[in-house]
């Protein structure tokens, strides 16, 4: 039952995201497929990235460990709790169940002592990137409950454990010996006065706790900025291979170009080209589905956000804000009843001209990134709509266009002046 | 120091004499117009002539690269630039082109081949380490700065855009001189604040400005000479060393005046 209502939510979610990052347009980027799976083994699966700041580096690491090979027993709960039976796997496994199981409690050790760590860099040690202005209410709310949830978990399976051992011990049947566990034998004390009956009643109720708690979390994760320990793997694998200076060509400007310059055009030149539609982006249906499911991949760390050298002076600009921006809209986009047409727009209602100008295009938030979501795109596209579709690049950006234009260089120089410099050396 | 017998052919010259040269520079618009820049142009050319390579430049057929219309959103403007760009690299076919900029370099080695124009684009510091690997360049014992604390700022566009590290460093290593890193290095480098185009309008309101915010850092490492590899870089960072009034202490050179003032150009 249990199961199965999970299973449901989790698909309608699943589907709401596929839908949200659907409203993309195309871009392909199935090229290349080994070196993106090497990209993919090495960042999401090796966490390359990760390991720029140690410490968190390693915590992060038990955690994303202990949840991969901690699920495994699962696995064996969801067998039990179907089947009726009791930790099926013991009578097969033997003396090596003991040891898995302990391997599994030292992983729940390690989870918890990480998620109490994380919780303290949070909430007491205050790390910079953990409190700006973007990171109020619901981020920060958020965050915190992904943390106490993975505690609360870590203690009901160490708990259970414990319950099991004192059952073992005073004989309760269908109760199999697991050996002894190391780490949740400290608990022992606690259950060791009451009556057997009470003792199941505690050992159920944990056992219980925790498959709900993970099925519940699993859901939870969807609707969270934790999306990122299923999305990290797509999102790495799809990511841009190309150096990160090169901003990618808009084939549509480059016919209107040619037919200016009286160059030919590839394909029939005589049809007019197909509706180009906007050049740039004003809402999230005019990015690429790339930048969608970068949204959605976003935890919120902020690592992007602790680089960036407009935030480091005091500026709006704020990379994590962009992301975290772009998937409210594309969320606000499919739940209210008009769509795209609700007046609204990614530019302007959620992203200001003031912090997509304040970018320096270093890519210093891209390389931050650990797990490769691309923000210099979204705003390099919404750039492009302020200066070809509404003419509002800032002043002097129009002067610089238009020296460009006159004088073929950024300044006021004239052309002919171009060569001046090598007078003085030829003599 | 002389600044004679220095020859600076131009594409045109050269072809009207149907030859070819084996590198084309390209100055750039800061190489070209730039007061500050127009040095490490002029420094460059002296170590093209020492040298005695063959190399040309397009003149006053040279163009913007169009990169920072690119960056502020106006493809239009970018695509009109770099398609009569390639119609005059292409029409003197042009292999190899060695350029000062990162910005020029990261347009025409990335963005060009999109609109047809295919080359084989080097920048500055490469190029110099090169002639050092090859001991075309030789920094001469007791050169002035033997010795000197320098630290280098990474270029966005060499460093994170295009991993250009090592060559920058490597040709200041030849000079002899301590190499400090300032905390912020390489891939983590600081942007100097004039790249995406910013380099052409005021900064957004903030409580500081990027490049002192760099400045300081590079003051701080102690070291008396801040190279670059970048004319937005140098400018930033000179304005920044200014606005710190340390210009007596602290010096902004670029790699090219390092080597050619080290081999008395």
């Amino acid at each position: 039952m249990v199961l199965a209502v999970a299973s449901y939510l989790l698909a309608r979610r699943y589907k709401f995201i596929k839908k949200g990052i659907s409203l993309g347009k195309p871009l392909d980027r199935t090229d290349r497929s080994s070196e993106r799976w090497r990209s993919m083994f090495l960042v999401a699966f090796g966490q390359k990235k990760m390991f720029k700041n140690p410490l968190p580096a390693f915590l992060h690491l038990f955690v994303y460990a202990g949840f991969l090979i901690i699920n495994l027993e699962v696995l064996e709960f969801i067998i039990d709790g179907l089947a009726g039976t009791h930790r099926i796997f013991a009578p097969y496994l033997g003396g090596f169940y003991t040891v898995l199981i302990n391997f599994f409690e030292f992983l729940a050790v390690a989870v918890l002592t990480a998620c109490v760590v994380f919780l303290i860099r949070r909430n007491i040690i205050k790390v910079p990137r953990f409190h700006k202005p973007e990171m109020k209410k619901w981020p920060t709310l958020d965050a915190n409950l992904i943390l106490f949830t993975e505690i609360i978990l870590m203690m009901a399976i160490l708990k259970m454990n414990a319950a099991d051992q004192v059952l073992q011990a005073k004989g309760a049947a269908h109760y199999t010996h697991t050996g002894t566990l190391f780490f949740s034998s400290f608990f022992m004390p606690f259950f060791e006065n009451f009556e057997i009956g009470t003792l199941i009643i505690f050992e159920r109720a944990f056992w219980w706790f925790h498959i709900v708690g993970i099925l519940g979390f699993a859901v939870y994760v969807t609707y969270s900025k934790h999306l990122h320990i299923f999305l990290a793997f797509p999102n790495t694998y799809f990511a841009n291979l190309n150096p990160m200076g090169k901003i990618a060509n808009m084939d549509s400007v480059t016919n209107e170009v040619k037919l200016m310059l009286g160059m030919p055009v590839e394909g029939d030149a005589a049809t007019p080209p197909a509706e180009v539609g906007r050049f740039g982006a004003k809402d999230v249906n005019d990015l690429s589905w790339k930048s969608l499911m970068d949204s959605f991949t976003c935890t919120e760390c902020g690592r992007c956000t602790a680089e960036c050298p407009a935030n480091q002076t005091g500026k709006k600009l704020s990379p994590r804000a962009i992301m975290m921006a772009t998937r409210d809209r594309v969320e606000d986009v499919l739940t209210n009843d008009k769509g795209l047409e609700n007046g609204k727009s990614l530019l302007n209602s959620f992203i200001s001209k003031e912090e997509i100008n304040a970018c320096t295009s270093c890519n210093a938030c891209v390389e931050a990134c650990p797990v490769l979501i691309d923000p210099l795109s979204i705003i390099l596209e919404l750039r492009r709509y302020v200066s070809m579709e509404e003419s509002g690049s800032p002043a002097a950006w129009n002067s610089m266009f238009q020296n460009i234009e006159t004088n073929f260089a950024p300044w006021k120089f004239a052309p002919t002046d171009r060569f001046n410099w090598a007078d003085d050396l030829k003599n | 120091m002389s600044d004679s017998k220095n020859i600076i052919p131009t594409m045109a010259e050269m072809n009207a004499k149907g030859e070819s040269p084996e590198i084309l520079f390209w100055v750039g618009c800061a190489g070209s117009f730039d007061d500050r820049y127009k040095s490490v142009t002029k420094a460059f050319v002296k170590i093209l002539n020492k040298v005695g390579i063959s190399f040309a430049v397009l003149g006053q057929e040279e163009s913007c690269t169009g990169d920072p219309a690119r960056r502020a959103g106006n493809e239009f403007l970018f695509q009109m630039q770099a398609m009569s760009n390639i119609q005059v690299l292409d029409g003197y076919n042009v292999k190899k082109i060695v350029t000062a900029c990162p910005h020029c370099f990261n347009t025409l080695k990335n963005e060009y081949p999109e609109l047809g124009g295919n080359y084989e684009v080097i920048h500055h510091s490469t190029f110099l380490q090169q002639l050092i690997d090859e001991g075309k360049v030789k920094p001469a014992d007791g050169n002035p700065f033997e010795g000197e604390k320098i630290t280098y700022h990474d270029s966005c566009y060499l460093g994170r855009s295009n991993n250009v590290y090592e060559a920058p460093r490597r040709v200041l290593e030849a000079l002899d001189v301590e190499l400090v890193e300032m905390k912020r290095c390489k891939t983590n480098g600081l942007c100097c604040g004039a790249g995406g185009a910013q380099m052409f309008k005021d900064s957004e309101p903030g409580a500081k400005e990027i490049n002192v915010e760099r400045t300081e850092e590079a003051i701080d490492t102690g070291a008396n000479i801040i190279a670059s590899a970048c004319p937005f870089c140098l400018t930033m960072l000179a304005d920044g060393v200014k606005a710190k009034d340390k210009e007596s202490e602290v010096k902004v050179f670029d790699l090219a005046e390092l080597i050619a003032k080290a081999e008395d150009l």
